[in-house]
């Protein structure tokens, strides 16, 4: 790997990445059985010089803004490197938003250059916001033959006249503007300067390194911070590879790891739940001998690496589940969203870890990873090396915000000084999330700040802490609030005050009270549930998939009384 | 086979979606968002595209659908690759 204290930019890592490890390959790019291409590392190089020399052209050069509108895929991360050769700011963009989202976000950015698929390009056009976007070239791929796309050029227009003139940065200076979904609310474009980049990488790649021959599967869009640095910058100055997949069909992806025999990929917790679920019914097709046999590995498995993973122990134990991952998968790395600890704790058992942890665009992504000596499933893990994590404003049980300095944090949210002061105090990130750390310096989150429900009796209720113990209920999704949140007339209540809105599973609901019930048994008592609320339509999510709550909260109160709330 | 147009498609689209999803058919409309009426995730939203492209016998590439919601423009899309 690169030491990478010696880069004062990304442009300048990933350039010495491309000359150092020529011949290896660095890109794969598949859509569904069909491999569509593959690209070494000398050949990535030869394929962003011409976009850089066109970027040149257009006196694109320190500080310009490029924006990138693209599914995963390796013009996504050409694009990336012309943009940081030239000295330029890359504006990621979610390609799964709606077109006006896109517009706004554009307009936001002020970015001068978009490179963009062809369906989200005539998409975008038709957005009401479109018209008045000052875009001053616009590189489009994948369009067709022929196919009108109107002012913008083609990607593959793109020659090489000659070479362009890399443009070096300091690490002070913006590398990316990376728009952060948050949970609710207006998207807030998170400045990333070249240290933060480069420092993330350091220490990530510290617990979980990269080496020539390694894979990594890229699932996770690209513009998520999580993929970019584990999908992009970790693996290049590494020399390791990375596969796209075109495709996030579940049958596609799971060919996928024995067919390019993956190291590594980064997943959200939804596709990690499908696959546990496909796994477990495979398991539970089993003949009766073979089950049991099976479930005594695991035990095995499990027992033999209580203090840290045995990836080879664990092929040896569980061939058959381990082929169908490729027999080299080392980690999954989950990101986006919370994971059940049944779920970590299940591949675990099959010798497969999942590097959970916590992390925020805010600070270039990772804050804390699982570092797997031992592995738990029931916290976001240890602060990152070089990345200090504090608590404060403790409650008498030691939760309190955690707050984030280091050399990740990032240089402000653009053109937003305000919400910048108030977020970034003395050095310290506010992140607006409740936690504390158990003796073996490992941090548990309880939840979101505002979602903090003080009770009657003065104690602080964190609804996501009490929905961990809600976890695999049989629902489609559930939700905890408290009712005075919902429909403040009421006073709080102890036993009542806390409601579970669910979106029931087919008929259910009536299994569910007595589900919920065995449950809030287990919890203390002013903790469980005292009411439950049938909602029927799908709960507003982020791109990122987490529950919008206080869009959620509103939807209830402005359609259901407290009388519609069954009494548990 | 006749080329079909894009009211057939839509009422082709809206029939198996519904009865995938265990949805009445009348209250599906061309204009819905597919996500929020069928109340599906993404998961299920790329099963359904695999129904589609089993029914009209063709391959939809997902990137190909990226930031589509409505019935109508997934529509669109197939009548594209149906010719």
């Amino acid at each position: 790997m690169l030491d990478l204290r010696q880069y004062d930019s990304l442009g300048a890592a990933l350039g010495d990445a491309l000359d150092r490890f020529p011949d290896h390959v660095c890109l794969i790019e598949a859509d569904r059985d069909r491999e569509n291409h593959r690209l070494t590392y000398k050949q990535f190089r030869q394929q962003a010089m011409p976009v850089a020399f066109a970027l040149e052209d257009l006196n694109f050069g320190a500080g310009s803004r490029a924006a990138i509108l693209m599914s995963n895929q390796s013009k996504w991360l050409i694009a990336a490197y012309a943009i940081l050769y030239r000295g330029g700011v890359f504006v990621p963009l979610d390609y799964k938003l709606g077109a006006q989202e896109h517009a706004e976000l554009l307009a936001h950015s002020k970015a001068e250059v978009l490179f963009v698929e062809y369906h989200l390009w005539r998409m975008l056009q038709k957005a009401p916001g479109f018209p008045g976007l000052r875009l001053r070239a616009v590189f489009v791929t994948e369009a067709p033959e022929g196919a009108d796309i109107g002012p913008a050029r083609r990607w593959e227009d793109c020659l090489p006249v000659k070479e362009p003139t890399f443009v070096p940065r300091t690490r002070q200076d913006w590398a990316g503007i990376v728009y952060s979904s948050g949970t609710g609310g207006r998207p807030k474009g998170c400045i990333l300067t070249h240290e933060n980049y480069l420092e993330q990488c350091r220490s990530l790649t510290t617990w979980y390194p990269f080496w020539p021959g390694v894979r990594y599967l890229s699932i996770l869009p690209t513009n998520h911070a999580i993929d970019f640095m584990v999908g992009f910058i970790g693996p290049f100055v590494c020399g390791a590879a990375v596969v796209h997949l075109r495709t996030l069909r579940p049958e596609y992806i799971r060919d996928a790891f024995p067919r390019f025999r993956i190291t590594y990929a980064s997943v959200v917790p939804l596709l990690l739940k499908n696959v546990e679920r496909s796994l477990r019914a495979r398991f539970d097709e089993l003949p009766p001998m073979r089950r049991r046999i099976l479930d005594s590995l695991i035990a095995l498995n499990r027992a033999l690496t209580r203090r840290r993973p045995h990836p080879r122990l664990s092929r040896l134990l569980l061939p058959q589940v381990h082929k169908a991952f490729g027999g080299q998968l080392l980690a999954l790395i989950v990101g986006g969203a919370f994971t059940e600890p049944a779920t970590l704790q299940f591949f675990y058992d099959l010798g497969i870890p999942v590097a959970n942890g916590y992390g925020l665009t805010e600070a270039s992504t990772a804050i804390t990873v699982n570092d797997l000596k031992p592995f738990r499933a029931d916290t976001v893990g240890k602060p990152l090396p070089g990345v200090e994590v504090r608590i404060t404003n403790k409650t008498p049980d030691g939760v309190g915000e955690v707050e984030v300095r280091g050399k990740t944090v990032m240089a402000g949210y653009l053109d937003d000084p305000e919400l910048t002061a108030e977020t970034i105090v003395d050095g310290w990130l506010r992140t607006g999330d409740l936690g504390w750390f158990d003796p073996q310096g490992h941090l548990h989150l309880v939840g979101r700040k505002k979602n903090m429900i003080v009770t009657e009796g003065g104690k602080n209720v964190y609804p996501e802490d009490i929905e961990r113990a809600f976890e695999d209920l049989p629902a489609k999704e559930f939700c905890i609030f408290a009712a005075n949140s919902l429909w403040p007339t009421r006073s709080l209540g102890t036993g009542e005050s806390l409601v579970m809105v669910v979106r029931p599973d087919g008929d259910a609901a009536d299994g569910l009270r007595d589900e919920i019930a065995t449950r809030n048994r287990r919890l203390a008592d002013f903790k469980r549930v005292g009411g439950l609320l049938v909602w029927e339509s799908d709960f507003p999510r982020t791109a990122s998939l987490k529950i919008k709550r206080p869009e959620l909260a509103r939807q209830i109160a402005e359609r259901v009384e407290r009388s519609a709330v069954i009494e548990l | 086979m006749p080329a079909k147009n894009l009211d057939e498609i839509i009422a082709e689209i809206l029939d198996l979606a519904a009865q995938k999803f265990r949805v009445p058919r009348a209250e599906l409309s061309p204009d819905d968002d597919f996500f929020k009426k069928l109340e599906i995730d993404s998961m299920q939203a790329l099963d359904l595209l695999t129904g589609l492209e089993r029914h009209f016998s063709i391959e939809l590439p997902d990137y190909e659908l990226a930031g589509v919601t409505d019935f109508r423009t997934l529509a669109e899309r197939i009548q594209a690759r149906v010719g």
